[in-house]
């Protein structure tokens, strides 16, 4: 029962969420970012079928967070039983340097849209309205972190962390530490993808074409519910799922 | 809208009802859209439960079952349902569960109640299970079945490609090379814009031309060749400055008159000022050619059975391009019926002058679909002799015997397949006497068992093609009296009615069984268009109704009070669907150079086809139902 022992680990982890969330909560100079950690459902063993949740997306201008941007941001709101596209919410953001153009196309935002975009700082105080009270959703959520993360230290001069539910980890889990993924590595097959489309596709849900901040949130969001439904259940401690 | 939901609008404005929503609609019900997954097994919608909105599905499969936990019907991508439920006092009507993982799009009910409002065909949709009915009575009376198509078809119907242009200056003989590939055998001769405005238009660069004149195939012998010039000459030098151009949207019999008035073999075709294409003559002759009305000319002209059959591709034709041109299914029943019946009769008068006049009068009569006017492409031939009641078998029976033989092979020579059943006038047993066939009648009537219903299913659609029309008259005098009064006959006949039934419908590229089994495909007359007709039959016998055809039985039938408001409108509508689908498929079948049948494959059924034909069987299986009670047997 491999699948027990991360979950033994969790306990851990998400008791030092909630402490860390409480200290964060205390020690932030931004009554915005305080009331963020505040508002912030922190109890690991809330199930996760009973919490608001809200996916998000960024897109970057690209991969590291040193040199690159956030050009836009897109937020959903749902919960396990719906998903109200009314709701979405959609930045895009001028960057501050660093914007090389590189990933225009991919996302079909261009110059022109960012030179006429509002700064990061400014939409701030807007994102964390969309997203408080819920626990935030990503696919791969070292960059929805880390680009969050230096954005808030630049502009509130203090970092930015909280648990996220990762889809692409709760993939990791499933197809890259197990028996199959190591027998597949020695017979020298390639490994399972574990990205956005392509585990959308393992549970039957349709892929959908473009880039867009919105489209990737809400094809994170609709692979979440596939993921409770397939291996979890509504009365998953949320404690097991975040990172 | 933004670009973000493109995807989710691009999906579910490709399927019926969205499809149809206006632009501004559409992006309404995307902006409101719900999404939740289910898992393989889930129940989805729960009886009785409340009902938030209008479930689409976007991915997976979902079977939706009755209130007695018979299946209702399975569904795949760009279904909908739960419509019934909003429709009803916003509760779940039919309990819904995942077949497969599947992913749902809710439409709120708010939105679902204002669509119902704004949009009819959207309300017609939801409520009937169908696209709008269109049972207006034009739609099957104002076209003429043997109307000339010249009259009414617009002369760009003949344009398949633009036409090839070629400027003043070049020469004859670069213009030859350009003709060398060139099937019309002519090309547009252009200058530049000139003071003249007639025929002066702007090509795609923004240039200005002006269109000189048609050069010719001809024009190359006649202006060159025979006149003796050099081929460096410029086309400009030989092309005659007057272009005879009509309009594309003038009829085609107009463009023939035009080339007939001014004596030439080509036109230019223009929209407005601008050249869209060439006809040639051989074009217009041709497309006159596959007319019903020349058909029937045509077959009265033939002297032997080879020059008919020779026709067949030609009736083929006709019958694909009426069907490509949206006839209704009862303008094409109606031409096919009529070109079966000259083929019939051309072949009698050809018996007849082989075997001379015939020693005493008869009537040879055609019973099923061509009696009714109803025949498609796929079709045997089922007819019958009766004669005076002066024949004496001994002294008159070969000359019968040969004219049936030679009529029916000559049939068989012309597309029209004997019948398997032997119900044909070269089976002794059709070819009788009045008083006898007024005693098979009578007796099949008074006393049904199961052959004698077939039989009844077979005769009693009954038409007279040659000869005496007061056989077959006092035949269909029988018919229409007896059989209204004979609860007994209604009843064996709705009994038999019902051993064929339609399916449920369509899942993916499955014909859907009741049993939730499935099939790569279904023959459309025997699940469909048969027993449609079987069930019209018995309600117009049940209303001593003389009509043949379906059509006038059910408006026959709509008169009385035998169905409940509306039922006959609905069959009505079944009917139109199911036989345009039939021929639609045969077209398809003969634009793929296959054999025509009655079977259709559902990859070949668009969605909003799919739509349709549901809601056909359905309107079928009901009134099934209701022919058991209507109809119960005696005592």
């Amino acid at each position: 029962m491999r699948a027990n022992r991360g979950e033994k680990g969790w306990k851990g982890r998400a008791g030092d969420w909630q402490a860390s969330l409480a200290r964060r909560a205390r020690a932030s100079n931004s009554a915005e970012l305080r009331d963020f950690y505040e508002a912030f459902p922190s109890d690991g063993e809330m199930p996760v079928g009973e919490l608001p949740l809200v996916a998000i997306d960024l897109e970057t201008s690209g991969l590291d967070p040193k040199r690159h941007a956030i050009l836009s941001i897109g937020i959903l709101p749902f919960t396990l039983g719906r998903i109200r596209l009314s709701e979405r919410r959609h930045w895009v953001v001028r960057p501050r340097a660093g914007f090389s153009g590189e990933t225009v196309v991919f996302h079909g935002i261009t110059h022109t849209d960012t030179e006429l975009a509002p700064e990061f700082q400014s939409v701030l105080p807007e994102i964390l309205q969309a997203i408080r009270g819920r626990i935030p959703v990503v696919h791969y959520h070292p960059i929805e972190r880390e680009f969050l993360d230096r954005a808030v230290r630049r502009s509130q001069g203090e970092s930015f962390r909280f648990p996220v539910i990762d889809t692409m980890a709760i993939e990791s889990r499933r197809y890259r530490h197990n028996w199959r993924s190591r027998l597949r590595a020695i017979i020298g097959r390639p490994p399972v993808s574990i990205r956005l489309n392509d585990s959308r596709i393992r549970y039957g849900l349709p892929p959908y074409e473009g880039h867009q901040a919105v489209l990737d949130a809400l094809g994170t969001a609709e692979l979440l519910q596939a993921q409770i439904a397939h291996h979890y259940s509504d009365s998953t401690p949320v404690g097991r799922l975040w990172v | 809208m933004d670009p973000e939901l493109l995807e989710i609008r691009r999906h579910l404005g490709s399927y019926p009802p969205f499809d149809d929503l206006s632009d501004e609609q559409l992006d309404r019900v995307v902006e409101q859209v719900e999404i939740s997954y289910y898992r393989a097994g889930h129940q989805i919608l729960t009886a009785g439960e409340a009902i938030e909105g209008l479930c689409y599905i976007r991915s997976g499969a979902v079977e939706v079952y009755r209130r007695t936990g018979d299946l209702f019907d399975r569904l795949g991508e760009g279904n909908i349902f739960g419509h019934y439920g909003l429709l009803r006092g916003r509760r779940v009507h039919y309990p819904a569960i995942a077949i497969e993982d599947t992913l749902i799009y809710h439409i709120p009910a708010d939105r679902f109640d204002e669509l119902c409002e704004q949009d009819a065909a959207f309300a017609d949709f939801v409520e009937l299970g169908r696209p709008r009915l269109d049972s207006s009575p034009e739609r099957n009376t104002a076209r003429e079945p043997d109307s000339n198509n010249l009259m009414a078809t617009r002369i760009r119907k003949l344009v398949t490609r633009p036409p090839l242009i070629a400027e003043a200056t070049e020469t004859a003989r670069e213009a030859s090379l350009k003709l060398a590939n060139e099937p019309t055998a002519a090309l547009l001769v252009v200058d530049a814009e000139s003071d003249d405005p007639r025929y002066t238009y702007t090509d795609a660069e923004g240039a200005a031309w002006q269109v000189r004149g048609i050069l010719t195939d001809a024009d190359f012998r006649e202006r060159i060749i025979a006149e003796d010039r050099s081929n460096e000459t410029p086309i400009g030098e030989i092309v005659r400055d007057h272009l005879i151009a009509v309009q594309s949207d003038e009829t085609v019999q107009e463009a023939m008159l035009m080339m007939l008035r001014h004596n030439v073999h080509h036109l230019a075709v223009v929209h407005r000022r601008r050249p869209i294409g060439l006809v040639r003559l051989e074009d217009v002759v041709r497309f006159e050619t596959q007319s019903s009305l020349y058909l029937i000319d045509n077959i009265f002209a033939q002297d032997h059975v080879q020059g008919l059959a020779a026709l067949l591709p030609d009736v083929r034709r006709s019958a694909v391009r009426m069907i490509e041109e949206e006839a209704d299914s009862r303008t094409i029943g109606t031409a096919l019926s009529s070109i079966g019946r000259s083929f019939t009769r051309r072949l009698i008068e050809l018996a007849e002058d082989s075997l001379g006049p015939p020693p005493v009068p008869y009537a040879f009569m055609c019973m099923g679909s061509m009696a009714r006017g109803e025949q498609t492409l796929v079709t045997d031939q089922d007819n019958a002799l009766v004669l005076d009641d002066s024949y004496s078998p001994d002294e008159h029976d070969s000359y019968f015997y040969a004219l049936a033989k030679l009529v029916s092979d000559g049939l068989h020579e012309c597309g029209y397949a004997r019948c398997k059943g032997e119900i044909m006038a070269t089976n002794p047993r059709w070819r009788q006497p009045l008083h006898v066939w007024q005693r098979y009648f009578t007796r099949w009537i008074d006393a049904p068992n199961p052959e004698r219903l077939l039989h009844s299913n077979i005769f009693f659609d009954l038409d007279n093609v040659y000869g005496e029309e007061r056989f077959v008259e006092s035949l269909q005098e029988i018919v229409s009296n007896k059989a209204a009064e004979s609860p007994a006959f209604l009843a064996a006949m709705a009994r038999n009615a019902l051993n064929r039934t339609p399916p449920l419908g369509f899942f993916r590229d499955f014909v859907m069984e009741k049993d939730g089994r499935q099939n790569n495909s279904i023959n459309v007359k025997r699940r469909g268009t048969a027993p449609l007709t079987d069930l019209i039959r018995i309600h117009a016998l049940a209303c001593g109704s003389q009509a043949q055809n379906s059509f006038e039985r059910l408006s026959d039938i709509a008169e009385t009070q035998l169905l409940g408001p509306g039922v006959a409108d609905r069959l009505s509508y079944a009917l139109e669907v199911l036989s345009l689908t039939r021929l639609r498929h045969q077209a398809i079948d003969i634009n793929e150079e296959r054999e025509p049948d009655n079977n259709i494959e559902p990859e070949n059924v668009p969605p909003k086809e799919r739509a349709e034909i549901k809601a056909a069987f359905r309107a079928l299986s009901d009134a099934q139902k209701f022919l058991r009670f209507r109809y119960p047997p005696p005592g």
